[in-house]
C-alpha cells in the first residue's frame, strides 16, 4: 500500500509495488486520459509532471514515486492557455497523443514562458503524433506563450459539447 | 440510399465490390443464412420522427449521427457541417454521435452497403444522404410552424437555429420540436443551391472534438473501465503461420490478479483484473510452439526474389503468373530501343503504428454478444463475432468510440483483434467484460503491414522527350488474400496509380504488367493503399525523364497533362506551382521538388522545399494543391493534407518492417522510426475551387510526398532515390 499525491490528493493505492505509475492512474484511479502507447518512454504519450518536470509514467514504477507531486492532464482543468490553444488551433486528429503533449508543453512554458523555435523542438521530440499534427502543436505552443498559465483553473471549459449520455 | 444487397456489387469499384464479396460469401457461409437477411437482422425500424440521421433535443442542441468513425480525419466535423447546412442550424448547437453497428441503415453506399471507412469515402459517401436528412427535417419544421403561425411555408425562413417569419414571429427547433415530429417526412426535399451555403466550405466548419481531446475526457477504448472487466493479452506466435502447441502458465498463474490462462486459435491468452498482471503474466507465459507451416523467409531473400522475377532471371511459380494490366501497341517495343530511364524501385513492409494500439472489449453471454471498441468496419467486426458466438451478425452489438489513429488497420477481412476479443470473452463467458490490450510490440510484431513491392521500369523517348515506349513491372502480395473471394488474378490495389495514370495514356507503348507472390505475412491496405508506391514509382520517373529530356520537371508535365486532357491534374499543379513560386528561385540552401497524384476522387500536386542535414533530408517548407470537389470543411482538408504529408513523410523517409527468418525485427518506436517534432515540414494548402461533388481527402495528400523529396533530391544530386526508407535506422 503507497499513498499517492496526484492532481493535489492523496490516494491510498493497492497496486504491486513494481506497478508503473501509469497503471495506476488509469487502472486504479481512473484517470484515462494519460495514454499508453509505447511503454518504452520512446512516444510520450503517458508524459505526466513529477515536482512540475515532465516525467514518462510508464518508466516510472510507483515505488520509487515517495512524495512526488504528480499532475496529470485531468488537474489543467478545461481552459488552460495550453488547451484554449489547442483548441482554437483544432490542434488534435485522433487525439490519443495529445494529453502527453499538452503535458510536455505545459512543462516548457513553466520553465521557459518565451520559448523560441529551437526550444520547442527540443521539448517536444519525445511526444510522437502519427497523425502528423505538429505543425498546429508548434503554432498553438507559441500562441500560448506569453499568456502566463492561471493556477489549476475552475473556469468554464471552452467549446465544451455536452455529453450525450449520463 | 441503401441499394438491396444482392444489387451491391453492381457498378461498384474494386475494393467495394470485394468487400461486398467478403461479406456475402462469407457472411452467408459463416451463419448459414440468406445474404438478404444478413445486415438487416438488428435494424432498428424507428429512429425517430426525423430518420437515423439526426435528433433534437428540447435543449435545442441538433445531434447529427455519423455511420463513419472518427480516427483523426476530421470527418465529423464535415459530416454534421453537410446536415447543418441543409438543416439551418445553428453550428455551435451541433453535435456528433457515432452510429450503431447496423449496416442495413448506416451502410456505406461506397462499400457496397458494408458499413464501415475506407477509402476516404466518408464526406462524399454522406454527401447526399445527409443534405436530404437535414433538408426533410427543415421543412418538416417549417411545415410545423407554417401551420403554427398560420402563414404560407414559403414565407419561413430557417438559418442560425431559428425558424422565422417576416411578421417577427419566431421559434427554435426545440419550440416546435412536438409540431414538427409530427409532419410526414418529405420524400424529396428541396436541396439549397450550393451557392447560397453559409456554413459548408467556409473556414467556421471545425471539429467538434478538439476541447474533449484537449482535456484527457475523449474515450477511446483503452479507456473503457466497466464493472467486473478484465484485462486481456495474448501471446503471438513468433512467426506468421506458427500455432501454439502447448504451454506452461505455473509462472503466468503465480502473478497477483492472473485470472486464468487458455489457449486461442491466435494464440494463448491471459486474463486479469488489470493490465500491468495481465502484462507480467504474459511476459511469464511459456509457449511452445509448431512453426512447421511458419513463413521463415527473410527480407532479404524475399526482396531478391521478387528482383528476379521482375527482371525475367526467373520464371514466377506455375500456379502464379504476369498479369497484364495496361497493354498498348507491340510489348516487344517496350524492350527495345535505348532506354531513358531503365530503374528499379524497393519498398519495404510497413507496420501502420497508430498511437492507441490495438484493443476491444468484448462482452460475451450466451450467444450474445457486444462490442465496444474503435471499429472501422462494424458488419465486418459482426460478422467475425457472429461466426465466434453462433448468432447473426446483425445480432452482434456495436459501439464504436474514437480510436487513436488506424490508417487502414482496424479493418481487415479477418477482423483479426476483433475476433481475438471475442474468443477470450466467450470463453470467459457470463458477460463478463474484456478488454483485450496489445502492446505497442504486439502491434508491431503481429501483423498486418503493407506490402513488401518490388517495380522494375523502362521507359524510351520520342524525338520530344516524351515517353514513347513504357514498360512496366510490379511484383507483390494482395492484400485481398485470406479475402472470402480468395486473391484475384489482378488485384487492383496492386497497380492503381499506375494502372490509370495520365503518363500511360500520353504513351503509345505500353507493357505493364503485375506479378501476385504468395508469402506468408499478413499485408492490407495502409494509408493510400497501393498509391504509397505507385505514385513514388510514376511520379519519380517522370522526374528522371524530364531531367533526361532537359526539360523542367512542372513544363514536362503540363505538357503530358496536356496530351492527355488531365485537367484536374493540370489545375493542382498550377495552383501549388504558383503558390510555392515554382519559377523564382528557392531560398539559399533550398531545392524543390514536385510531384502530382490523383487518388480517391481527389489530385494533389505537392511542392517540396529539401535540403540536405548531416546526409539526410530535411523537409522545411510543402506546398500543397488539392482538387477535391466541393471542399465541405476546408480547415480540416489543410489538417488532412498536413497530415498526410506527415504519414507519407514518416514512411519514406524511416519506415521499415524487417523480417529475420521471417520474425519481424521491429518491436517498438526505438527500432521503427517515425516522423518527430523537429522533422515535420510546414505545410501549406490550397484548394483548386470545384463545383463537383465532394471526393476524398484523408488520403490523398499521403502520396505525393515521398516522391516530391525524391525529386528535390535528384534535382539537388543528380541521383535518383531508388528505394525506400531514404534514412536506414
Amino acid at each position: 500500500m503507497a499513498t499517492l499525491d496526484v492532481n493535489g490528493k492523496a490516494y491510498e493505492v493497492k497496486a504491486q509495488p513494481d506497478t508503473p505509475l501509469l497503471w495506476v492512474l488509469r487502472d486504479e484511479l481512473g484517470l484515462t486520459g494519460t495514454k499508453y502507447g509505447c511503454g518504452i518512454a520512446q512516444c510520450g504519450a503517458c508524459t505526466v509532471l513529477a515536482d512540475g518536470q515532465p516525467v514518462r509514467s510508464c518508466q516510472l514504477p510507483v515505488s520509487a514515486l515517495g512524495a512526488m507531486k504528480i499532475t496529470t492532464i485531468e488537474a489543467l482543468g478545461g481552459s488552460h492557455p495550453i488547451q484554449q490553444a489547442w483548441v482554437r488551433n483544432d490542434v488534435p486528429q485522433c487525439g490519443y497523443c495529445q494529453s502527453g503533449q499538452i503535458m510536455s508543453a505545459v512543462a516548457l512554458l513553466q520553465s521557459n514562458p518565451k520559448p523560441d523555435d529551437a526550444a520547442i523542438d527540443a521539448a517536444m521530440e519525445g511526444n510522437i503524433c502519427r497523425c502528423g499534427t505538429y505543425q498546429r502543436i508548434h503554432a498553438a505552443i507559441k500562441e500560448a506563450a506569453g499568456v502566463t498559465p492561471p493556477p489549476v483553473a475552475v473556469a468554464p471549459a471552452p467549446l465544451a459539447v455536452p455529453p450525450l449520455k449520463g | 440510399m441503401n441499394k438491396p444487397l444482392k444489387d451491391l456489387a453492381k457498378g461498384a469499384t474494386r475494393r467495394e465490390a470485394l468487400v461486398v464479396g467478403a461479406t456475402l460469401a462469407g457472411g452467408a457461409l459463416l451463419v448459414g443464412c440468406s445474404p438478404a437477411d444478413l445486415l438487416s437482422v438488428g435494424a432498428k425500424k424507428d429512429f425517430g420522427a426525423f430518420g437515423p440521421f439526426l435528433k433534437f433535443s428540447p435543449d435545442g442542441w441538433v445531434t447529427v449521427v455519423s455511420k463513419h468513425i472518427e480516427f483523426g480525419q476530421g470527418n465529423h466535423a464535415g459530416l454534421a457541417a453537410i446536415a447543418a447546412e441543409e438543416l439551418g442550424a445553428d453550428w455551435s448547437k451541433v453535435r456528433v454521435e457515432q452510429a450503431p453497428g447496423v449496416a442495413k441503415v448506416y451502410g456505406n453506399p461506397m462499400m457496397g452497403g458494408v458499413q464501415g471507412t475506407g477509402g476516404s469515402s466518408a464526406i462524399s459517401s454522406s454527401w447526399t444522404q445527409l443534405r436530404t436528412a437535414g433538408a426533410a427535417a427543415r421543412a418538416m419544421f417549417v411545415e410545423a410552424a407554417a401551420k403554427r403561425w398560420n402563414v404560407p411555408a414559403g414565407e419561413i425562413t430557417v438559418a442560425d437555429g431559428v425558424v422565422g417569419h417576416a411578421s417577427g414571429k419566431q421559434a427554435g427547433f426545440a419550440e416546435l420540436l412536438e409540431d414538427a415530429s409530427k409532419v410526414k417526412v418529405p420524400e424529396k426535399p428541396v436541396l439549397k443551391d450550393p451557392k447560397t451555403f453559409t456554413l459548408v466550405g467556409t473556414d467556421r466548419v471545425r471539429r467538434k472534438d478538439s476541447h474533449a481531446k484537449s482535456t484527457g475526457a475523449a474515450r477511446f477504448t483503452q479507456d473503457v473501465r466497466l464493472e467486473n472487466m478484465l484485462v486481456a493479452m495474448v501471446a503471438h506466435p513468433p512467426r506468421f503461420g506458427a500455432k501454439a502447441t502447448g504451454f506452461d502458465a505455473t509462472e503466468a498463474r503465480k502473478v497477483a490478479g492472473v485470472v486464468d490462462v487458455f489457449q486461442i486459435p491466435t494464440g494463448v491468452a491471459v486474463v486479469a483484473e488489470n493490465t500491468w498482471a495481465a502484462r507480467k503474466g504474459r511476459d511469464a507465459l511459456k509457449v511452445t510452439w509448431d512453426e512447421s507451416k511458419a513463413e521463415k523467409r527473410s527480407s532479404e531473400t524475399l526482396l531478391a526474389s521478387y528482383r528476379d522475377l521482375a527482371s525475367g532471371k526467373v520464371a514466377p511459380p506455375d500456379k502464379a503468373g504476369w498479369a497484364a494490366f495496361d497493354s498498348k501497341g507491340e510489348a516487344a517495343q517496350a524492350a527495345a530501343g535505348t532506354a531513358a530511364v531503365d530503374v528499379t524501385y524497393d519498398f519495404p513492409y510497413l507496420a501502420h503504428a497508430a498511437m492507441e494500439p490495438l484493443d476491444c472489449v468484448a462482452i460475451v453471454n450466451g450467444n450474445n454478444c457486444t462490442l465496444v471498441h474503435g471499429s472501422q468496419s462494424p458488419t465486418l467486426d459482426q460478422l467475425a463475432a457472429a461466426k465466434i458466438v453462433g448468432n447473426l451478425p446483425g445480432a452482434i452489438k456495436v459501439e464504436t468510440l474514437f480510436a487513436g489513429g488506424s490508417f487502414g488497420r482496424r479493418t481487415n477481412f479477418q477482423s483479426d483483434y476483433v475476433a481475438e476479443a471475442v474468443q477470450v470473452a466467450k470463453k470467459v463467458g457470463k458477460g463478463r467484460p474484456v478488454k483485450l490490450v496489445w502492446t505497442r510490440e504486439d502491434d508491431m510484431r503481429a501483423g498486418y503491414y503493407r506490402p513488401m513491392v518490388h517495380h522494375r521500369v523502362r521507359v524510351t523517348l520520342d524525338k520530344d522527350g516524351f515517353p514513347a515506349t513504357w514498360r512496366h513491372r510490379v511484383v507483390t502480395q494482395s492484400i485481398m488474400k485470406g479475402s472470402p473471394m480468395g486473391t484475384p488474378k489482378i488485384d487492383d490495389s496492386s497497380i492503381e496509380g499506375v494502372k490509370g495514370s495520365p503518363y500511360l495514356k500520353a504513351t503509345p507503348v505500353v507493357d505493364a504488367q503485375l506479378l501476385t507472390t504468395d508469402v506468408g505475412v499478413p499485408v492490407l491496405w495502409w494509408r493510400s493503399v497501393g498509391h504509397t508506391h505507385t505514385a513514388y514509382v510514376m511520379e519519380h520517373t517522370i522526374d528522371q525523364l524530364a531531367r533526361t529530356a532537359g526539360k523542367d520537371p512542372v513544363e514536362y508535365r503540363r505538357a503530358l497533362y496536356a496530351k492527355v486532357g488531365a485537367n484536374r491534374h493540370l489545375a493542382a499543379l498550377n495552383l501549388a506551382a504558383e503558390k510555392a513560386g515554382w519559377t523564382t528561385p528557392a531560398p539559399a540552401e533550398w531545392t524543390r521538388g514536385v510531384a502530382v497524384h490523383e487518388s480517391f476522387g481527389s489530385v494533389v500536386a505537392e511542392i517540396a522545399e529539401v535540403r540536405m542535414v548531416d546526409g539526410q533530408p530535411k523537409v522545411g517548407r510543402v506546398v500543397a494543391a488539392i482538387d477535391c470537389g466541393t471542399a465541405v470543411a476546408p480547415n480540416q482538408i489543410a489538417a488532412q493534407i498536413e497530415s498526410g504529408v506527415c504519414y507519407g513523410l514518416s514512411g519514406a523517409m524511416f519506415g521499415e518492417i524487417t523480417l529475420k527468418d521471417g520474425a519481424v525485427e521491429q518491436s517498438n518506436f526505438d527500432s521503427y522510426r517515425v516522423l518527430r517534432h523537429s522533422e515535420a515540414p510546414q505545410v501549406e494548402t490550397h484548394i483548386v475551387a470545384s463545383p463537383n461533388p465532394p471526393s476524398g481527402v484523408g488520403e490523398p495528400g499521403t502520396p505525393p510526398i515521398g516522391p516530391a523529396v525524391a525529386n528535390a533530391i535528384l534535382a539537388m544530386t543528380g541521383q535518383p532515390m531508388l528505394s525506400q526508407p531514404f534514412v536506414k535506422t
